[in-house]
């Protein structure tokens, strides 16, 4: 099965760096314009994407890790969303100068997204078969035919049971689980080279959850794809990433390898979400919690954007936003970093 | 015998499928098929279980919000489905409920103090009508939020401040037991925690008795003290947290707690998986004999036709109430006691607080950076992974973070 899976997939015209590097986000800001003010939603976001890797995005509700995918995407409603200034490279491209008619031929073949819910994402009134062989009719002119059985060549993949006779049901006739695999089938139809998972598994059962995050990683490990995960679930991040960026009001303030993040972290948000959250593996926890709600957007305090959580909080953090400084093999955005690492 | 408050005992509620023309019953959602449990007073009984499972209804039928098909509850020495109207709504001041999503179960067009203080409007013995403001404000005040908000409406409130008024409003009158139909899955981490927090101080002041229905198996380890696990309608497992959790014996236990994922990437790999193939069957037609054979990875021909009970099984160390043909016990998580390890409070607090210095109706900042100031030094003072403070005045603090981009 996995021979014929690559056969359709013409030769791409990117081709990452040297360093295997895909994907590079450079000083990225996006706002929205609304009514009640300017939301700055991400503000300054770099990083990078290497082949066969697996990044997360950590963050909670309203840090920006969705926006930033959105960015990616360009699928952002735009307006309300602004972005001011900073720069997506694909394969060393532009995707933020770049026609539109070259960044849809972006879309799909090269980088492809995963949505949390797959019962919105999907269209009702069409089989789930059309909806998959859509990749192929659009992108590589695939008549109905071929592309309904390019259509249960990857239901397969996804191992949905039953593919053939399944083709043709509607997104309804799926259980959620069996939903998202159909998402997952229409986001690697075009062997990307870049996969973004928004929440991929936040919806879903957690025995369901488990199946979905394995099936992922098989079919990373298979085509090498840079995988972006996107999630809130420390528990989730800790099993499958290599790398990790957290999020924290449209900025990163920490960025670490995955051991490093959660052995030794440098960020007192970071540190403080460890403390925060309920483990399987532990009895008697006293649970620590971060006290106060993330920031409102269009407010976002002076100085460093944490301090009113931050138990550490000096006066210096009241008035001067630190920068994403590098300590040891890691990167925070403290400015007492050190002690928080070291403490 | 412990000191039982409430028992459930075969408790069924089936929902008639109708179908056809004339919308004849052609079968039955059987979403609670035969429950039988007992919460002892002062004790915090988890429910878990995946969606479709039961779990909500069982919490619904528990509140007499809706009536079961069959069976009897005995709550505090009294048959709760044998009262009648008056008897029955004197009994609701004993057993309350919080409900999941603090979005939709709050009335947007009420303020605070109408959505606490209807209860005193039901129950208009229980507080003289012109105490009722300051009983309202008590509550918020115990809830961890501003007092002075009281006018305000749900909107003003963030998630996690709209739970804490839905907690409020679950223990106006002081009940003995309160239902928590999972209270804290809608929220932010950095949140959930606050509000965990918020209601084991509840429980102790209050000698309050929950029925904690959650999925997320971390969330129901630590805040529960026994442990039921449903599986399509019934009961699978029943335990103390130590038996569950430590010395499961259903196998289907044992792949839940195998497939949760455990915030430490030195374990990855290292985990046993035990992988459920398919989906949860239907619960208007569930397989015969055990529910969970058709997914079960140690079914044999016996399973499919007789149907386990939920009956005590030797776990290795003692025994449990498992309903498996096979039971045996099996480690899944290798469990660290941690309750001697003291907290590192310097990052979070294990005060019941919400620190919020942003945002407010009129749309200015209302909290100038020294208040901020004045309240994160309040905070930093106390001392100790478990000083959980009594004073409840030290607990107030909130302020709305409203107009939040949903896009974000």
């Amino acid at each position: 099965m996995t021979t014929t899976t690559k056969s359709v997939a013409p030769a791409s015209e990117y081709k990452p760096g040297a360093d295997g590097r895909l994907l590079q986000v450079d000083d990225l800001y996006v706002e929205f314009h609304t009514a009640e003010g300017v939301a700055k939603a991400i503000n300054g976001v770099s990083f990078d994407l290497r082949q066969g890797e697996t990044l997360a995005i950590l963050g909670e509700s309203g840090s920006g890790k969705s926006v930033t995918a959105q960015a990616i995407m360009g699928i952002l409603d735009m307006p309300p969303a602004v972005i001011p200034s900073g720069a997506i490279r694909y394969c060393g491209q532009d995707l933020l100068t770049m026609p539109d008619e070259q960044r849809r031929k972006i879309r799909g073949p090269e980088i492809s997204m995963i949505f949390q819910d797959a019962l919105s994402s999907l269209n009702p009134t069409f089989p789930v078969g059309w909806q998959i062989g859509e990749m192929f009719r659009q992108h590589r002119g695939m008549n109905k035919s071929d592309a309904y059985a390019q259509a249960v060549r990857l239901m397969e993949r996804v191992a949905i049971p039953g593919a053939k006779d399944r083709v043709k049901n509607y997104p309804h006739q799926f259980s959620g689980g069996m939903r998202q695999r159909i998402m997952i089938a229409m986001a690697i139809a075009l062997d990307p080279a870049v996969l973004i998972a928004d929440e991929p598994t936040t919806a879903l059962d957690v025995t369901v959850q488990a199946q979905i995050m394995a099936l992922l990683a098989e079919l990373q490990e298979e085509r090498q794809m840079g995988l972006i995960l996107i999630t809130h679930d420390l528990g989730v991040v800790a099993d499958v990433a290599d790398r990790a960026s957290v999020m924290y009001a449209g900025r990163i303030v920490a960025q670490a390898g995955i051991e490093d993040l959660y052995a030794r972290p440098a960020h007192p948000y970071t540190r403080g979400l460890l403390e925060s959250i309920p483990r399987l593996d532990q009895k008697g926890q006293t649970l620590a919690a971060i006290g106060g709600l993330p920031p409102n957007l269009t407010r976002i305090p002076p100085g460093c954007t944490f301090n009113p959580r931050c138990r550490m909080a000096q006066d210096i953090c009241r008035t001067e936003e630190p920068a994403l400084r590098v300590i040891g093999n890691q990167e925070s955005r403290c400015h007492f970093a050190e002690e928080v690492l070291n403490g | 015998m412990a000191d039982v408050i409430l028992k459930a005992d075969n408790l069924y509620k089936h929902y008639p499928i109708k179908g056809g023309v004339l919308r004849t019953t052609v079968g039955h959602v059987k979403a609670v098929d035969g429950v039988s449990f007992e919460l002892q007073r002062g004790e915090t009984l988890g429910i878990v279980g995946e969606s479709g499972c039961g779990k909500s209804t069982l919490g619904r039928v528990l509140m007499r919000l809706e009536e079961p098909t069959s069976g009897t509850v005995n709550f505090d020495g009294v048959d709760m489905y044998s009262q009648g109207g008056s008897a029955m709504r004197k009994l609701r001041r004993d057993i309350q409920i919080v409900f999941q999503d603090p979005y939709t179960s709050l009335n947007p067009r009420k303020t605070v103090g109408d959505i606490i203080g209807e209860p005193f409007e039901i129950h208009p013995d229980v507080v003289p009508k012109g105490g009722r403001k300051k009983a309202v404000q008590e509550l918020l005040e115990m809830v961890g939020l501003n007092p002075e908000h009281i006018n305000r409406y749900p909107h003003q409130f963030s998630g996690g401040q709209r739970q804490r008024i839905g907690i409020a409003r679950g223990i106006a009158l002081r009940p003995k037991v309160l239902i928590c139909d999972e209270p804290v899955s809608a929220l932010d981490v950095s949140v959930q925690a606050q509000v965990i927090n918020l209601m084991e101080k509840l429980q102790d002041e209050l000698g309050l008795s929950y029925i904690f229905i959650a999925h997320d198996l971390s969330v129901v380890r630590h805040i529960s003290d026994r442990v039921g696990v449903m599986y399509l309608g019934r009961m699978v497992e029943l335990g103390t947290e130590e038996e569950i959790y430590q010395r499961p014996t259903h196998p289907y236990t044992q792949a839940l707690l195998s497939a949760v994922p455990v915030p430490d990437p030195t374990m990855r790999g290292k985990r046993e998986q035990i992988v459920l193939t398919g989906d949860v069957p239907s619960p208007a037609n569930p397989p015969s004999g055990c529910r969970f054979h058709t997914r079960c990875f140690k079914a044999q021909d016996r399973c499919k036709v007789d149907d386990p009970e939920l009956v005590n099984r030797p776990d290795g160390a003692g025994e449990h109430r498992s309903a498996c043909l096979f039971a045996e016990p099996r480690v899944i998580v290798e469990t660290v006691d941690v309750s001697d390890v003291e907290v590192d409070t310097r990052f979070a607090t294990t005060d019941v607080v919400d620190i919020d210095a942003f945002g407010d109706d009129e749309g200015v900042l209302p909290a100038d950076a020294t208040t901020v100031q004045q309240r994160s030094q309040v905070v930093g003072e106390s001392e100790g992974p478990l000083d959980r403070p009594t004073d409840t005045t030290r607990l107030v603090d909130d302020e709305p973070a409203e107009h939040r981009d949903p896009r974000v």
